[in-house]
């Protein structure tokens, strides 16, 4: 549905994106993983038809998306990352607009059955300046959904919700996620691995790494993380730590803090625990250390450093 | 052209819900009533020496043009820079319409709303033709809004090309002042300090179409061609600069 190659954004002298390539198929959610100023802003803007590449193509549909623009247009469903509304107009309004431009034959029920689905039939004689960040976010998400697009491409769907929202906005995303091809940016972990088939890992306008949710986590997580911290010096819990079995590496963070990490499938935080109390040590904390986003790119930066891994 | 209608529709009712809209017609229709009043009593009291002919429409188009050039920046100042700095140009130039239905479909926004305007002032030669014998020239009303309607679509069309380039409401207000200013006052004043090239800058006099040809009840090609080209250029401008926007 989605087919990009050698995709590549120079801004004057700044490459944005570098030779991007990739694929998503029909019923797919793909995940577009980076953080900011990665080259997924860019790269949605290329597709949409905001922007033109400098380099390589990209077909959506078949459609090329420089020489077949207005096909893809049609075709394309798109939340930016800002939300482009009209403060001044009512949300009705709005939607009938955007389903005038995309010439529905059945406007005003398309426009009440999309805001069915993203919850806001009350509001929709409601001003869009009156609408709270989440509301707006839902508002921009119908205009997207109204001419039942066979590509959705969201940019940052869940940012600046609040929890109750984000869960809202992920379970329209995966309805809609069914049949049609979804594209979704994000810099939260967590948000793709509970929403995409497959993800793709961006940084600095290259593909780091890509894979399923399950792989791409087994793949990073060779190992748990858990942060420990007892009352007063830490004096000999390091040695004793890592005598244990399945501990693979002890540390000492700052603030007396232990960081120890061990094997997949060999928990052994209630033996470190054990441990700690029989030595006479106040346990203070014990918590499971995620990868954050950063390690992980720190990770997929160094694997793709070494030269045997870069055919991976 | 649906894209267009669509465009337009939308620019007009905003203009409807826009209060500085509303001051806009505001003001022009309470200056020409001014302008109109104290025309009316001029002829009145000057009827006995008056020497020349009974007052045409032009007490009302000769000030209604020299009022356009004042306030119509603020009619088109928003219409493109105001989508820039919302945001919402991305979803525009994302949606299946091409970029000078865009632009066009804007102008005949703002030039239905004007169009709306000048309707509403035809109140004042209606009356003028009341007040005379035996009423006013029918050909003169006419040609003179004609003028005011070319004027209009040509001014509106070069403020929505100037719009595209801002993102700032008030910069394109400033930038279209200035350029409507160039172009209604100063363009045409080297034809009469240049020893050549005046027929050139006398054609560019903007005013001059106006106030030499159409104003005193003749039509002629050549003015009507230089609005035209004036809308045509503007709007060409405005798709041109949302074309490299993209780049």
């Amino acid at each position: 549905m989605i087919q990009v190659e050698g995709l590549t954004k120079d801004y004057g002298a700044r490459r944005a994106i570098d030779g991007l390539t990739f694929e998503a198929q029909q019923g797919e959610i793909l995940g577009f993983l980076g953080p900011n100023g990665a080259g997924k802003t860019t790269t949605m803007r290329i597709l949409t038809g905001y922007l033109p590449p400098t380099d390589g193509e990209a077909r959506i549909a078949g459609f090329d998306v420089v020489s077949e623009s207005l096909e893809v247009r049609r075709r394309v469903g798109y939340l930016p990352e800002t939300v482009p509304l009209y403060p001044d107009m009512t949300v009705f309004d709005y939607l009938k607009f955007m389903a005038d431009l995309r010439h529905l034959s059945d406007a005003e029920d398309r426009v009440f059955d999309t805001l069915e689905m993203v919850g806001l039939e009350e509001r929709a004689e409601g001003y869009i300046a009156n609408l709270s960040k989440g509301m707006r976010q839902r508002v921009g998400l119908a205009q997207a959904l109204l001419h039942h697009p066979e590509v959705l491409i969201l940019d940052e769907p869940t940012i600046g919700l609040d929890p109750a929202q984000v869960v809202e906005v992920r379970n329209i995303i995966r309805e809609v996620g069914k049949e049609r091809t979804v594209l979704l940016s994000t810099h939260i972990l967590s948000e793709a691995q509970q929403l995409c088939d497959r993800v793709l890992i961006i940084n600095n306008g290259r593909i780091v790494a890509e894979d399923s949710p399950e792989n791409l986590q087994a793949r990073l997580m060779g190992a748990e993380r858990v942060l420990l911290r007892v009352r007063g010096e830490v004096e000999d819990l390091p040695e004793k730590i890592s005598a244990l079995q399945g501990v693979e590496e002890v540390s000492i963070k700052e603030d007396n803090a232990l960081e120890f990490r061990f094997a997949p499938g060999m928990d052994v935080r209630p033996a470190v625990a054990k441990l700690a109390v029989e030595n006479g040590f106040d346990l203070l904390e014990m918590r499971p250390l995620g990868m954050s986003l950063e390690e992980i790119f720190l990770q997929l930066t160094r694997e793709d450093e070494t030269p045997e891994e870069r055919g991976a | 052209m649906r894209n267009i209608w669509i465009i337009a529709r939308r620019e007009y009712n905003h203009y409807f819900d826009s209060p500085l809209a509303y001051m806009v017609a505001f003001l022009l229709l309470v200056v020409l009533g001014i302008f109109f009043a104290l025309n009316i009593v001029y002829y009145a009291q000057n009827v006995y020496a008056a020497f020349s002919s009974t007052p045409d429409a032009g007490i009302v188009t000769g000030p209604f043009a020299f009022m356009l050039v004042l306030s119509l920046p603020a009619l088109t100042m928003r219409l493109l820079a105001d989508e820039q700095r919302m945001g919402t140009m991305e979803l525009l130039l994302t949606a299946p319409i091409r970029d000078w239905e865009l632009v066009v479909g804007k102008w005949l926004g703002s030039f239905l709303f004007m169009l709306t305007i000048i309707a509403v002032t035809g109140i004042f030669p209606l009356i003028l033709n009341q007040l005379t014998v035996p009423g006013i020239d029918l050909g003169q009303l006419f040609t003179s809004y004609l003028g005011i309607i070319l004027v209009t679509a040509s001014f509106l069309a070069v403020g929505v090309g100037i719009s595209a380039m801002f993102k700032s409401q008030v910069a394109a207000f400033f930038a279209t002042l200035v350029t409507f200013v160039v172009l209604w006052w100063m363009i045409g004043f080297p034809a009469s300090v240049l020893p050549t090239g005046s027929a050139f800058f006398r054609y560019m006099d903007m005013k001059a179409h106006f106030y030499d040809s159409l104003i005193t009840g003749v039509i002629n090609l050549s003015d009507i061609v230089y609005y035209l080209s004036l809308t045509a250029l503007g709007l060409f401008m405005g798709t041109t600069v949302i074309e490299t926007r993209r780049w």
